[in-house]
Parts: C-alpha cells; structure tokens; sequence
C-alpha cells in the first residue's frame, strides 16, 4: 500500500506567529516554539511532529507570509 | 484629415480638433461652462475610429483627473479640461501627477468665482495655477493662450514640454478665449505613437512588466523622510531647468517704452487696444504678455523696470500676477493694478483710464 | 522521523506549496495573520499561473494595501484614495490588451471611492476589482468603515455602531451586481484553507474576464483586521464566521457568462 509522507519547511524569519498554520494543520504538526522568538520577535511556528505531516499543504495555503513550503512524498 | 486646415471655430473647439492631430491617446473630462465644447467637439469627433484615441466623460472631474493620471502613467499622452471649480476639484490629481513626474496636459478655462462663481470669463486661478493649487512643493508649466490660435497651438507645445521636462502642463485659458471664434490654422495631422515608441520614449513608463526588468511602480509615497527630501530635490532641479529654458512671452511696443503693461490672455489684447490708443496720443506706453505665467518672466520685467517710470498690471482678478510682477523688479519702480471681477470683462477705455491714472500719480 | 527521513521526502518528494514566485522575498508589513497575506499570494500566484507577469497592472490603494507593490513583482500604480477604479479605467482603455485589477480596501472602495467605484463597474470596464472588506479602517488605526457592522465597537464608534449616528453598513457588493456593467460578482473569504482555494478560483476567473473583456469583475473577500478588531488571528476568524457573514454571504452573487441563457 502507498504512504504519503509530508514535510514542511519554516522560514522563520518570515514568519509572524499568526497560529492561523497551527489552526489549520488537521494532524498537529505545527506548533509556535513557546519560547523563542525570531528577529522581529515573534513565536514563530516550528514543525514538532513531523512524523504526522501528510502533506495536505493546509498549512501553507492558509499562512498569510508565504513562510511555508510543502513537501509531499508518495512512497509505494 | 488635411493638413494645415483654416477654420472658423471657437477656442474650445479648436483645442479638440489640435488633441486628435497631435496624436494625443486619451481625453477625460467632465462637462463644466464655459469648456464643455472641448468634451462635445471630441465626441462629435470620434477619433477612436481614427486615430484611436480614447475620449470618455468621467463621473466626476475627479476621476477625470486620475484617469489622466493612470493613463499618463503607461507613457500616453493624456489631458483633461475644466473650468475653474472642477479644477479645484482636480488639484488632489494634479499634486499626484507632478509627484509622479507625469506628462499630462489640464486646460482651465477660467469662470469668475469664488465659490460656484458665474459663468462668465476670469482670470482668478492665477495663483492656483502657478503657485501650487493642491498639496505639497510642486510647480506646473503654465501657458496663457490669448488667441484661437494659441489654443490650437498651446495642446501640441504643452505636451512637448510635458514630455521633455516630464511634469504635468496647465493650459490657463478663460471663457474669452474658450468661447470666441475666430479664425485658426490648425496643427497638422501626424500618428499616435506605436507602444513600442512609448516603451523606448518613456522607459519609465507602467506597461506590464517588461521581460528581464525590475517591475515598474508608479507611486507618490516613499515613507523615508530622507528619500523623500531626495524626490523633493530632483523635483526642484527639474524646475530649475523649466525655468531657465523655457521663459515665453511677447512684447508690444516696449522698445521705447516709459509707461508698461502686463497682461496676459484675452485681457492682453485687450490692453494692446488701450495701448495704441495711448500712442496715438503720444504715450509711449509697451505692454509685456507673460505667455507662460510659470516660469514667469522676470528677467524681462527686471530688465523693463529699469526703463519704465510705473507699470500697471491688468488681469481679470482683484490682483494675483501684480505679485509676481513685484518680486521681479530691479527697480523700485510704483506698480498698479487694474482688475475687474466676477466675470466681467474690461474694454481698452477703462485700460486707458487706469493707465492715465497711474501716469497722473508718477508725473503730478 | 529521522533528519535522514525527511530529507528524503524533500529531496524525492514534490512542493506541493510554497511562497509564489512573484511574492518576492520583502516582508510585508501587515500585521500577524491579516487576510492581505494570503489574498497577496493569491493575486501572484493566479498572475504566475495565468503567465500574464508581463502584462498584469495592479493598482494599489490607499489604506493597509498601500504598499501591495512592494511584495508582488508586477507593475503598479498607486492611486489617490478612493480612485482606483478610475485609474484602472483609463489604463484598461489605453493598454487593452493588459490585465488590469484594482486592489481596494472598504474605505478605499465603499466610502471615499463609491462613486469611482459605482461608475466604472456600470461602464462595464474590463477591470478586476480586488475588494478587502474587513469592516474598518486597518491603517488609520481601527476606526468605523462603512462596512462595520451595527453595534460594532471602533474607534471612532467607541460604544458600538449606532445607525441613528452612524447610518446601516453599506452592502456595496450586491449593489454592484445589479448593473448591467458587472461580468461576475462573488463575495469569497480566506478563513480555511478550502475557503482560500475557493477565493484563489474567483480571483483567476475575475482576471480572465478582464482579458476576454466581459466588463467588470469583482472579487470581495470578507476579511479579518485582528489588530482593528483586537483579537487574536484564530479569534478574528471566529467573529468574522459568526458575525461578519450574516450581512456578507459568501458565495457567488452574479456570473454573467453562467448566467447567459443557453442557445444565444
């Protein structure tokens, strides 16, 4: 059976900790980094569960920076 | 269309007939008195099934000005009329268009004010005209046609300068010379330019991204207090420039001249009467007709101001260019001012009386 | 998942999402989780999909999009507020074959610009409207826009919008799509990543229209201003769900080329 696996890539320093990713994300894979913070000072959202990503590219497509890019690998 | 026409017709109708032959792209207007002949003679026209040139009425003197703005950021060569309230209402647009270093053409054919005013001729948008009118350190290149003809020939001239210098021109007429007829020998005929002559004459120009080049953005908003000092500057060199180059006016009878007029259109002609008369009993009175009221001519009014014993300024307002008639002495030499208001109009009698006046005040 | 993992995925897999390429790399400057983002991306990557880079002319207006040149690498005018629409008019006329859309937000199009707005919309220009309705002026600092709804707390209606003070929210869409002039009129929204899918087609079909030249497009996109409304960007979402929506529908409120009847 085919697996589809998914990544995601930050630019942090884009990134303004909106949440509205975190929101979206339907398999809890992003999460703001509850301490640090970018150059401008922002939480900005870090991929903790990578392993649950399936690529859907809700993330992305609801960021309103353009700060994410979607992976997605099907693997037979 | 034939070449080198000669035709009875008024200014305002002559000023439509010289955009289409010019190859002017685009019209926006809005009809106000005494101007909408300029609007109506373009529709009767229809220069869009030869020229291509595009005419619309505009909801609003308003949009007609930032019409003119958006069209004259893609490189076209684009104009508006109106008259003196619609101008006002126009001077935000215009503030934009000499921000953004836009060739345009406005006409104001000017109507007694202030306020909704009358309909009839003035010329009480002199300081509107020439020092600034909307918002902000800018200066347009003001041409005051006196004739038929000038009208005609003011479009052409207007959009040459607007193009060189890249900053907007106001044509400053009034509801004289706008609604007079008389004869005229118009422009000839020549092609708009092709968009690929736009793309090389105006480099600068919004015409969609062109391949292998930074987008271009037309915009008069630049935050950095630093960098907007910087357009200020180049702003100022490029007046500096208009104003040493680009001085017009004529002179009547000014050579052995003791007594001056100024005066610019139709009041000029007005004055040239009263002035001949004036000689014919021996007075030997010249007039000086500022052609652009900005740059206004100083030099010649310096240079006059030595020779002259008093110079009385004529203008159909309660006296606006009399000022800059001031600033410009080299000698301290009485300057009067004759005006009327409202929307009427002087005959050369009352100029000869004001004239005789002023003499009387400097040789009793 | 090992480093190794997923440097698979990104090395064997496809981008199924990334910042558009006519985005450029300037952060912009709304703040966190504003709805011009995303409608941002949206405009450049239906650019990029159309291949119409070198002939797109936006035109920017007064208010939170001001800067919208700064991030999408198209050419562009700035307007004077309000204006938009007839700039975009005479650039249309002019440049007929470009793709032309204005960018405007409520006080931009719905207060200052209704009559620039109402006239080039019933002259049918071949101009996409782009409309931002957050109901309140973002840039000002949060005061009444004329779309804020009834009782809605601004700045400048500090105890809520009182229609006996401050008049009824103008629902200028539907009022667009009764003239003759409009090609397509949709009211979209970017709350969800379905919903942005949705606005992304309403946004190319728009911009398809300008080039085939069936008259005016308009594309509303109910919006979010966390700052304006002080909430947080998740929060916003919410209240625009709840309130916003009831006087604003979503949905398509009129498509011409739909609407033909067949045969004709």
């Amino acid at each position: 059976m085919a697996t589809i696996k998914g990544a995601v890539d930050i630019d942090v320093e884009r990134c303004k900790g909106c949440d509205l990713c975190v929101i979206a994300c339907p398999c809890d894979v992003l999460q703001l980094q509850p301490k640090e913070v970018n150059d401008r000072g922002y939480h900005y959202v870090n991929d903790l569960n990578p392993d649950a990503c399936i690529g859907c590219a809700a993330c992305a497509t609801v960021c309103p920076d353009g700060c994410i890019t979607v992976y997605r690998l099907v693997e037979k | 269309m034939q070449n080198e026409e000669i035709c009875l017709m008024k200014g305002n109708e002559a000023i439509a007939h010289a955009a289409v032959r010019y190859g002017v792209d685009g019209y926006f207007g809005y009809p106000i008195t005494p101007q909408s002949e300029i609007l109506e003679t373009l529709e009767a026209l229809m220069p869009w099934q030869t020229t291509g040139m595009v005419v619309l009425q505009a909801e609003s003197e308003v949009a007609a000005i930032n019409m003119v703005y958006g069209g004259a950021s893609t490189g076209k060569a684009v104009m508006t009329s109106s008259s003196s309230p619609g101008v006002s209402l126009k001077q935000e647009g215009i503030s934009y268009i000499a921000a953004g270093e836009l060739p345009a053409l406005i006409i104001n054919c000017m109507r007694g004010g202030p306020g909704l005013g009358t309909i009839q001729p003035s010329q009480a948008d002199y300081f509107q005209a020439v020092k600034g009118g909307g918002h902000g350190d800018y200066r347009l290149i003001v041409l005051a046609p006196a004739s038929v003809q000038e009208m005609a020939d003011f479009v052409g001239l207007g959009f040459d300068l607007a193009f060189k210098y890249r900053n907007p021109v106001m044509m400053l007429a009034d509801g004289v010379v706008g609604q007079m007829m008389e004869k005229v020998v118009l422009p000839p005929a020549r092609p708009r330019r092709t968009d690929a002559e736009i793309a090389e004459q105006c480099p600068w120009a919004v015409t969609g991204r062109r391949k292998g080049e930074a987008p271009h953005v037309m915009t008069t908003l630049e935050l950095d207090p630093q960098k907007m000092e910087l357009n200020n500057l180049r702003l100022q060199q490029t007046y500096r420039r208009i104003a040493e180059n680009e001085v017009r006016f004529e002179e009547f009878m000014t050579d052995d001249a003791e007594w001056l007029v100024v005066a610019f259109g139709c009041v000029a002609r007005i004055c040239q009467k009263a002035i001949e008369e004036a000689r014919a009993n021996g007075v030997k009175v010249g007039l000086l007709r500022p052609i652009t009221l900005w740059p206004f001519p100083e030099k010649e009014i310096a240079r006059l101001s030595r020779q002259v014993k008093g110079i009385l300024v004529v203008e159909l307002n309660a006296g606006q260019m009399i000022e800059d008639v001031r600033l410009s002495l080299d000698e301290r030499v009485p300057v009067r001012h004759f005006g009327r208001t409202g929307g009427i109009v002087m005959d050369p009698d009352e100029v000869s009386v004001a004239l005789t006046s002023l003499i009387n005040e400097i040789n009793l | 998942m090992t480093p190794e993992q997923l440097a698979k995925i990104k090395a064997e897999g496809t981008v199924v999402a990334a910042k558009p390429r006519l985005l450029n790399d300037n952060t912009m400057h709304y703040c966190p989780g504003c709805s011009h983002g995303v409608v941002h991306k949206l405009v450049a990557e239906v650019i990029d999909e159309m291949d119409a880079e070198n002939i797109a002319i936006g035109i920017a207006p007064v208010g939170c999009a001001v800067m919208a040149y700064n991030y999408i690498d198209v050419d562009w005018i700035e307007a004077a507020h309000g204006r938009a629409p007839a700039v975009a008019t005479a650039v249309k006329r002019l440049n007929p074959s470009r793709l032309v859309f204005t960018y405007q937000g409520d006080g931009d199009l719905a207060a200052i610009g209704t009559a620039e707005t109402l006239h080039a919309a019933n002259r049918g220009e071949n101009i996409a409207i782009i409309f931002i309705n957050n109901g309140i002026y973002g840039m000002t600092g949060g005061q009444m826009a004329p779309t804020t709804l009834e009782g809605m707390v601004t700045a400048t209606t500090p105890y809520g919008r009182d229609v006996e003070l401050n008049g009824y929210p103008l629902n200028i869409t539907p009022l667009l799509a009764q003239l003759p002039g409009t090609a397509y009129v949709t009211r979209q929204s970017v709350d969800t990543a379905a919903a942005v899918r949705k606005a992304k087609k309403a946004i190319r079909k728009a911009f398809e229209n300008s080039l085939k030249g069936l008259g005016t497009s308009v594309v509303e996109v109910v919006s979010t201003c966390s700052s304006g409304w002080k909430l947080s960007p998740a929060k916003s979402n919410e209240w625009m769900r709840e309130n916003m929506l009831t006087l604003y529908p979503l949905g398509d409120l009129k498509d011409a080329a739909k609407d033909l009847p067949k045969n004709k």
